[in-house]
């Protein structure tokens, strides 16, 4: 079965949302989590703790360099995400709508590489 | 032996039926969207090779389908080695048993949702469908577009790895998803009519082919699904609006609807639509579903072509279709519609009240906001800013025809004119 990522970004300067709202998209994941689950789509979910606390190492060239900070300086960064399983994309999107509304953010789909 | 022209346009002819039909059943069948249209077109080349010798066969749409199958099995036998993964890099979901459970489905209405599915950018749907279902060249399709061959290329080859990359799936939506992916294929449709019959850009004011392509499609999709009044609607409101296409211009000018010589309309193709409309109408008595936006603009379109002459229009039935379309759709350019028969019925100024509010809300880059004000304004007897709306409306059209039409129409002003006022 193809696997989807379905990923939200921050971007630079959004309102902060209220301690109520941030409850209530926690509560409304936390429900679309579930109906993944149930619908056997789940792969696997999380959050991501701000990007100050990203640490990017490069051995490409063997000389484990280790740098404080994401891998590059923009406006969105990754969030979140959930790994799913969709039988093709229109159902991947049928996820992503609700996913979106969950979040009350946009989604982006991106079909994993095959096998 | 037929002349070479004649034989030509017979070939053409069968091309143009038969390439979305080749198309479509081979990428059901070997699940490869690129390696359906190139086997389609190889077939198409030696077709015309075997035809010219042998005639046209008399079942040229079987024989092009076995021929370019050959061609497909071939090809796979030959690239065999490639690996697994490489292969599975081309191929389309088809998520659907290929024997058919019920009623069976023509693949041409799998390859046109396809085509015209939401996640590929809107220009690409567009060269898609024309390509794959329309079996345009990449070179019509680009000339048409007014873009580089390579650009269109790049763009249909994006949109066919984009279809196999992320799963979008070789299947007719369910009947919950319908309305709306339907929606997204006749928007396509008339899009590709539009590009023809009003020509955004350039100076060919007329590129008839799009818009009988078009046509051409919307029967196919209305033989497909023929319980879908809005498909209905729309090949009505193409057949209307084509029917008029030759009184539209005299010598490369603009003629608006109300000065068309009507004797030069297309009779046959204004009865042929009114019957649709007809059809719409019975359908919406019958079922009480409330018309959709193409089945309306059919509808107004079938008011003018009913009028003997411009002044024998039903305006108060015009403005009337325009309120219920205005529901559907409240956009600025619907809101200008409605307000040209506003003026018509209630007067120039009740007309120009609601066209000044809808400059703000962006029409104020659209030339037809600034002709129809211009209109209004002239009709008003306020030359000057009647002069400087047209002068907008000149600098804002996108074609040539359009300019020459608006020049006249703003020399013809009487005083007013800003060095004088």
């Amino acid at each position: 079965m193809p696997e989807y990522m379905l990923s939200v970004n921050h971007v630079e300067n959004e309102p902060t949302p209220t301690a109520e709202e941030t409850q209530r998209a926690f509560k409304e994941v936390d429900a679309f989590n579930t109906r993944l689950q149930e619908a056997g789509a789940w792969v696997f979910a999380g959050g991501l703790m701000p990007r100050e606390t990203a640490t990017t190492v490069d051995n490409s060239n063997g000389d484990e360099l280790v740098v404080d900070g994401p891998f590059a300086e923009t406006k969105e960064w990754l969030g979140g995400f959930w790994v799913i399983e969709a039988p093709d994309l229109d159902a991947a999107l049928r996820w992503a709508h609700e996913g979106s509304q969950a979040c009350a953010g946009k989604v982006e789909v991106r079909p994993f590489q095959a096998g | 032996m037929t002349a070479p022209s004649d034989f030509d346009a017979a070939v053409e002819r069968v091309f143009r039926d038969e390439f979305g039909r080749v198309v479509a059943s081979l990428a059901r069948r070997f699940g490869d969207l690129d390696l359906a249209e190139d086997a389609a077109s190889e077939a198409l080349a030696i077709a015309l090779e075997k035809w010219r010798d042998e005639g046209v066969p008399p079942n040229p749409g079987g024989w092009l389908t076995t021929t370019a199958t050959r061609r497909a099995l071939d090809r796979l036998r030959r690239e065999s080695h490639r690996d697994d993964k490489q292969q599975q890099a081309h191929m389309i979901h088809d998520p659907e048993p290929h024997e058919p459970t019920g009623p069976v489905t023509d693949d041409r209405l799998r390859l046109i949702f396809t085509c015209c599915h939401p996640a590929l950018a809107p220009e690409a749907r567009v060269a898609l469908t024309l390509r794959l279902l329309g079996g345009l060249t990449v070179a019509e399709i680009a000339a048409a577009f007014l873009v580089p061959e390579t650009t269109m290329a790049q763009r249909i080859t994006r949109a066919k790895r984009k279809i196999a990359g992320a799963g979008i799936p070789y299947r007719v939506p369910g009947l919950s998803d319908l309305p709306v992916r339907l929606a997204g294929v006749l928007a396509v449709l008339y899009l590709v009519f539009n590009e023809g019959y009003l020509a955004s850009s350039g100076d060919a004011p007329v590129r008839r082919e799009l818009s009988g392509e078009a046509i051409r499609l919307t029967r196919v999709l209305r033989s497909l699904l023929p319980d879908q009044p809005e498909v209905t609607g729309l090949l009505a409101l193409m057949l209307l609006s084509d029917a008029r296409r030759d009184s539209r211009f005299a010598g490369g000018d603009l003629v608006p609807l109300r000065d068309q010589d009507r004797g030069g309309w297309e009779q046959a193709l204004i009865a042929e639509g009114h019957a649709l409309v007809r059809e719409c109408l019975a359908r919406e008595r019958a079922t009480g579903a409330p018309p959709g936006r193409y089945q309306l603009l059919a509808a107004i379109n079938a008011v003018h072509t009913d009028a003997r002459d411009a002044a024998d229009t039903d305006w108060a039935q015009i403005a009337a279709l325009y309120e219920l379309l205005v529901r559907i759709d409240g956009s600025p350019i619907v809101r200008l519609n409605r307000a040209v028969a506003i003026a018509e019925l209630d007067g120039p100024e009740v007309a120009l009240a609601e066209v000044d509010r809808l400059g703000p809300l962006g029409l104020d880059r659209y030339h037809a906001w600034h002709a129809t004000r211009a209109d209004l304004l002239r009709r008003l007897g306020r030359s000057a800013e009647s002069r400087s709306a047209y002068d907008a409306a000149i600098e804002t059209a996108g074609n040539e025809a359009e300019r020459a039409w608006l020049a006249r129409r703003r020399d013809t002003l009487v005083g007013g004119a800003p060095e004088s006022s």
